[in-house]
Parts: C-alpha cells; structure tokens; sequence
C-alpha cells in the first residue's frame, strides 16, 4: 500500500527537475545555499543594505524581524543596518526615489522581498556572479544572465571587471555566431575571486532567508509535527487491528 | 466513582432521548454510520473518499483564517498574502497549508474518481452518485481556479486572463460581452478581483457543501460498491443484513483514522519541507505582483488544469473553417462532460477491472498514461520538444485522441469484452 502511494508521488515530483533553468549560455556551479546559517544571512544582511538597499526596495522585510530572527540588538541594527529609517518595525525601502530611479535606469528597480522565489537561488547567484564589461552599451555593462539588464554592477568595486570569452559556433541556419562562453577577471577588486564569490553566496543567503523567513523554523517545527503523526499513527493502527480482529 | 459514572451515563441517554423526540439524531446516526453496513472488502483504493472529506475540512477552516487577514484589492492582495507569511501569527502555516490543500484536494479526488472507474462504480444502480460526483469536480475546479486568481501574482492575473478570454471563443456574438461579464471589465481587474473573493468564499464553497451532502445521501441510499463490484445486499443473512457488510462505524472509522494520518503525514511533510513542491503547488512566476502591462513568456495552469489545457491547445487547425481557438474550446468541454455518461458508455455487465476482459484493461491504463501526459505536457511551452521525436503539440494531439477514445469507443469495446470476461464470484474475496 504505502509502495504505490509513494510511487504515485514520485510520479508526480520527477518532472520538477526539468524546470531549473536559465538564459545562460553557460552557467556558473552556484554552492550550496544553507538557508538556517545564520552567520551567512548576517554577513548577506550588511552587503544587501550597502549595496542593493540604494536602490532597491525590500518593502515586506521588516528590520524588527531581521533582529529578532539572528538576535541582533535593536541598537547595533541601528547602527549597521538601518540606514534609511530609524523605525525598527518599518519594511527596508530603498533610498532612492522612485520616480528619480525609473528616469535614470528606465525602469523602477523591483522590490526585491521574494525575489529569491520568483528567480531562484541559482538565477541570483548566477546574475551576480555574470556582469561583464560591454561598451556597446550606454551603461557600459552587461550580464550574460540576464542579457540587457538596466542594473549597473555595484559590486564591481568588490569583485573588479570581467570581459566575456567569445567562441565561434554555427548556427542552425549555419551562419557563423559569437557566443558567450565564459568570463574572465580582467581588473581585480577589493576581493579575490573566491572571497567576491563568497559574499555572493552570503548575499544569496541572506535573499533566500528574506524571500521566506518562516523557513528558519519551518523545517524544525515539522519534524516535531511528523513526529507527534507517527505516535499517532502507531495508536491508531492498534486501533484498528483491535476492532478488526474478528472480521474474516 | 461507580455512581458518578452512572449519573452522567444516565443524564446522557437523557439528553439522546430529549433530542430524538425533536431531531432524528440516534436515526441519522445509525443510518449513516453504525447501521450503514458498507463492504468488508474495502482496498487501499476505498480510503480517498473519506480523505476528501478531510481535505474539504482543512480547505474551509484554514480559508476562514485567510481571509480574516487578506485583501481582495488589486492594490492590496499580493501584499496582504506576504503580510500573512511574515506577519500574522503561524500565518505561512496557515497559508501553506490551503495552498497544499488545493493540490491535495486533487490528488484525493483524481485517485477517488480513478477508484470509481477501476471497479465500475459509476454503474447501475450509482449512476446518480456518479452524476454528483462529478458535479463536485467541476464545481471544485471553478473553486480552483477563482481560488487562485487571489494571490494576485503574475501567473494569477495571466491564468485568469487566459482562461476567461476562452469564453471570448465562443460564436454568435455571444463570446466577448460574456467574457467582459464574467470580469466585469475589459481586463481582469479590481473588479474581477473582488467577485472572485466572493465566489471563492460564499458561492461556490455552499455549493460545494450541498453537493458533497447530496452525494453522501446518495452512496448511502444505494449502498457502496466494492473491489469485486458484487452487490452485497443480495445476500443478507435472517435479520436483513448483509453477510458480507460490516457496520462503517466502527469498523471503517477507525480504519479512516489509520488512513487520515498517513495522508496527513504526507500532506504536512510537503506543507512543512517543500510548500512550493517545486513550482508544482506554487508557481515560482506568481511571487511576482501580477503586472497587467508584462505578459510573462510563458503562461501555464496549476497542474491539475493541465490535462485539459493540453486538449485546448492541441488544436491548431480550424477544420470545416471554424476557428481552431473555438475547437479547442468545445474539446475542452467535452472532456469535461464525458466523464458524466461513463455510466451509459460502459455496455459490460461487469463492473469490477477484477473480472473484466482485457480490451477494458487497455483502455482503462491507455486512458490513465494520456492524462498524466497531457497533464505534463500541459505546463510545457507547446513548441518545445520534452519527449521524443515531435514536439509538444503533436504528443498532446496523439494524447487527446487516446483520451476521446477511451470514452467515444466504450461502448463498443466493453461489448466485445464478453467472451472474455472472467465469472465473478457469488460472495465478496479478501
């Protein structure tokens, strides 16, 4: 019995993983996301207010809940991370204006609260890691994430400038084309390249944390939930094979 | 301690007698439950009835919560949903809950109805209950699908704006103001919103209730099938009772209880460890608000509607010159609506898979892979290729034509299943 249910199930969950993907030529090995480190989601925590909170908005996160969910005091939140408000219960909203933002970049930077759930820790991680130097283009940069971005790169001055490999490949039509096959450093930053790829990481964290932070608890209270059905499952199978003894 | 108990035992049949002399209450409840003699043969595939039944419960109860906090206003409904997940007190629980529930709820129902078809419920004498049955599944895909406009991300608006402008397909003028006045505006909008709340939260949830009550009296007037599909009250023993019924309670209550805790384990590892089931409960696309002036790239349904999806989409050339969008439209409703002649489709005099020959058999697996293929084809882009050899279209037209098969050809090939149908047995096998 339980056999065919779990095979019903499995029926039903294996063609999810058809559905990662990106518009990446190629895609860069994202790590392991580990979404209750809380130490991550703190260091993340100070890269997204210095850098994404300028112009981007995380409208539902509340800073009370930041505090309260990695025990940070209210004064040192003040301190570190709350520069735009000094309301400990307000949401994080950007500093830029949004009509200024929307004439300099043409578009509105998006709340960025559940992003991580619309894009995908992959895609985040990916985007931030992409951004290479394309004079082509009035902003002078590019993502080959996210082909055509309006976002600058703000963290250029953490992980320096990267220009794109090119390879020639045909196309269908057999045309020649260039593609995008990778990216190097061509002008270092303020990090190494592991050290930029791990504020990424803790940036992506702390994005993954923002999108849901009933995850932090989420996974604990649930085994005590599943723990509590198994008791009562026990129970009630005993139940049962009492009353059915005598039917034949 | 002896005489307490015999007090309150006292006082209790009293009250019982009090109330039977003004409500059928010791008669309801031993017609329903511990007179109701139901099969002794019950499978594993017997447990989804009574699950839905549980599913129905926790939809309605945690809806309750919901809406104490949501806001059915364009400018307001994605960000009242976050204020529920963030805010409010076991909130994203309480929503998680309803969201795996609406899944769950199908799931449930699927492999109810496939019970049904399995061992030939839907036959003589359960015609009717089958009729209802189904009415339930339409009413709760309409449930479904206003449900799921109220989150307002962008796969709410899209989905809605797609399957009402299906209405727009139909001919004689009639399509467009229909359409306009299921929205109540030129586009899904405020309008649309707040008339969806209603719907999902009054009308079709009391409709909802009447016809699962009006089922129940059904089943219960006819009596319950089994997997041998034998009418056991053909044989009853001196007092009128079935030899091979067992009184459902308690013998199936209990037995219910062991099967409603092993669904709510499941049920709860998804809600706490994987809510979004990877993008198959909650689409990744509607944490985005919904947008009205960005169609996203690709617009897909919730899983269950994409059986019937697929069969839209599967039609791309307008024969006898009448628009394919209109095909598409009319095969939708029809495989819809087929399901309810199940019970005059089906010539054989069997009704149990148990005993019937093997053209059924066919049918009935062949009739099991189109829907799980339409169902996956269904979420795909129809362009792509994600099986072998053809794209997605064509795999859903191959599909589609299996799936009218299996209904517009019963009547023959259950006929021709005569010589090959097994006996069945006199009395009810383990």
């Amino acid at each position: 019995m339980m056999k065919k249910l779990s095979m019903g199930f499995l029926l039903l969950v294996l063609p999810q993983f058809a559905l990662a993907a990106g518009s990446a030529e190629f895609l860069v090995k994202t790590p392991h996301i580990h979404e209750t480190d809380l130490a991550a989601i703190q260091r993340g925590a100070r890269v997204f207010v210095n850098y994404c909170l300028s112009c981007h908005s995380a409208e539902y996160m509340r800073y009370k809940r930041i505090s309260d969910d990695l025990g940070i005091s209210e004064e040192i939140m003040k301190k570190n991370l709350m520069f735009n408000t000094d309301k400990i219960h307000e949401g994080m909203t950007a500093s830029i204006n949004k009509d200024d933002a929307e004439r300099w970049f043409g578009v509105t930077p998006p709340d960025l609260s559940v992003t991580s759930r619309s894009r995908g820790r992959e895609w985040l991680y990916n985007y931030l890691m992409t951004f290479y130097r394309d004079d082509s283009r009035a902003i002078g940069v590019n993502n080959a994430t996210f082909k055509g971005a309006a976002m600058p790169h703000v963290l250029s001055e953490l992980q320096g400038w990267q220009e794109p490999v090119f390879e020639t490949r045909k196309t269908l039509d057999g045309k020649d084309e260039q593609v995008i096959v990778g990216l190097k450093l061509v002008e270092p930053g303020k990090l190494t390249e592991k050290q930029y790829g791990q504020t990424v990481r803790d940036l992506v964290t702390f994005m993954v944390y923002m999108g849901e932070p009933a995850e932090l608890k989420r996974h604990e209270i649930g085994f005590w939930v599943l723990a509590f059905l198994f008791v009562l499952l026990m129970l009630s199978y005993a139940l049962k094979r009492e009353y059915w003894k005598d039917i034949h | 301690m002896s005489k307490q108990e015999n007090i309150l035992t006292r006082a209790f049949y009293a009250a019982v007698e009090w109330i039977d002399a003004r409500f059928p209450l010791t008669r309801m409840w031993n017609e329903h439950l511990a007179q109701y003699y139901a099969p002794k043969n019950f499978n594993f595939w017997y447990f989804f009835g009574s699950l839905a039944l549980l599913v129905l419960v926790l939809q309605i109860v945690t809806g309750i919560f919901l809406t104490m906090n949501y806001k059915p206003s364009a400018e307001d409904a994605f960000a009242s949903v976050e204020f529920i997940m963030r805010d409010v007190n076991w909130g994203w629980l309480i929503r998680y809950m309803h969201s795996t529930g609406a899944s769950a709820f199908f799931i449930v129902v699927y492999l109810h109805m496939f019970r049904g078809m399995m061992y030939g419920s839907y036959k003589h004498p359960r015609e009717l209950l089958w009729v209802l049955g189904m009415m339930i599944y339409m009413v709760l895909m309409s449930e479904a699908f206003l449900g799921y406009l109220l989150p307002w991300g962008q796969m709410s608006f899209w989905g809605a704006q797609v399957i009402i402008s299906l209405f727009g397909a139909l001919p004689f003028g009639i399509g467009e103001p229909l359409a306009e006045w299921i929205r109540g505006d030129f586009t899904v909008s405020d309008a649309t919103l707040n008339r969806f709340f209603a719907y999902h939260v009054i009308a079709v949830p009391l409709a909802l209730l009447g016809l699962v009550a009006a089922h129940i009296l059904a089943l219960h007037e006819v009596g319950s099938n089994n997997p041998d599909g034998i009418e056991i009250k053909k044989n009853k023993d001196e007092n009128g009772i079935p030899l091979d019924g067992i009184p459902f309670h308690p013998y199936y209550t209990v037995k219910d209880i062991v099967g409603s805790v092993v669904f709510l384990m499941i049920f709860f590892a998804v809600v706490f460890y994987a809510p979004e089931m990877g993008g198959w409960f909650l689409e990744y696309n509607n944490f985005i608000p919904a947008n009205p002036l960005q169609t996203p790239e690709h617009i897909a349904p919730l899983w269950y509607f994409t059986p019937f999806y697929s069969i839209l989409r599967a039609f791309t050339y307008p024969f006898f010159g009448v628009d394919a969008k209109l095909w598409g439209v009319l095969a939708m409703g029809l495989s819809q609506l087929l399901f309810f002649f199940l019970p005059w489709l089906d010539r054989s005099p069997i009704r149990s898979i148990r005993y019937r020959g093997p053209r059924f058999k066919f049918a009935l697996y062949a009739f099991v892979v189109s829907f799980l293929v339409l169902g996956y084809l269904g979420v795909k882009p129809p362009n792509d290729t994600d099986l072998v050899f053809f794209n997605n279209t064509v795999w859903a037209q191959v599909f589609t034509t299996v799936y009218f098969a299996f209904f517009l050809l019963m009547p023959f090939y259950t006929k021709w299943d005569k010589d090959e149908n097994r006996p069945v047995p006199e009395r009810v096998t383990g």
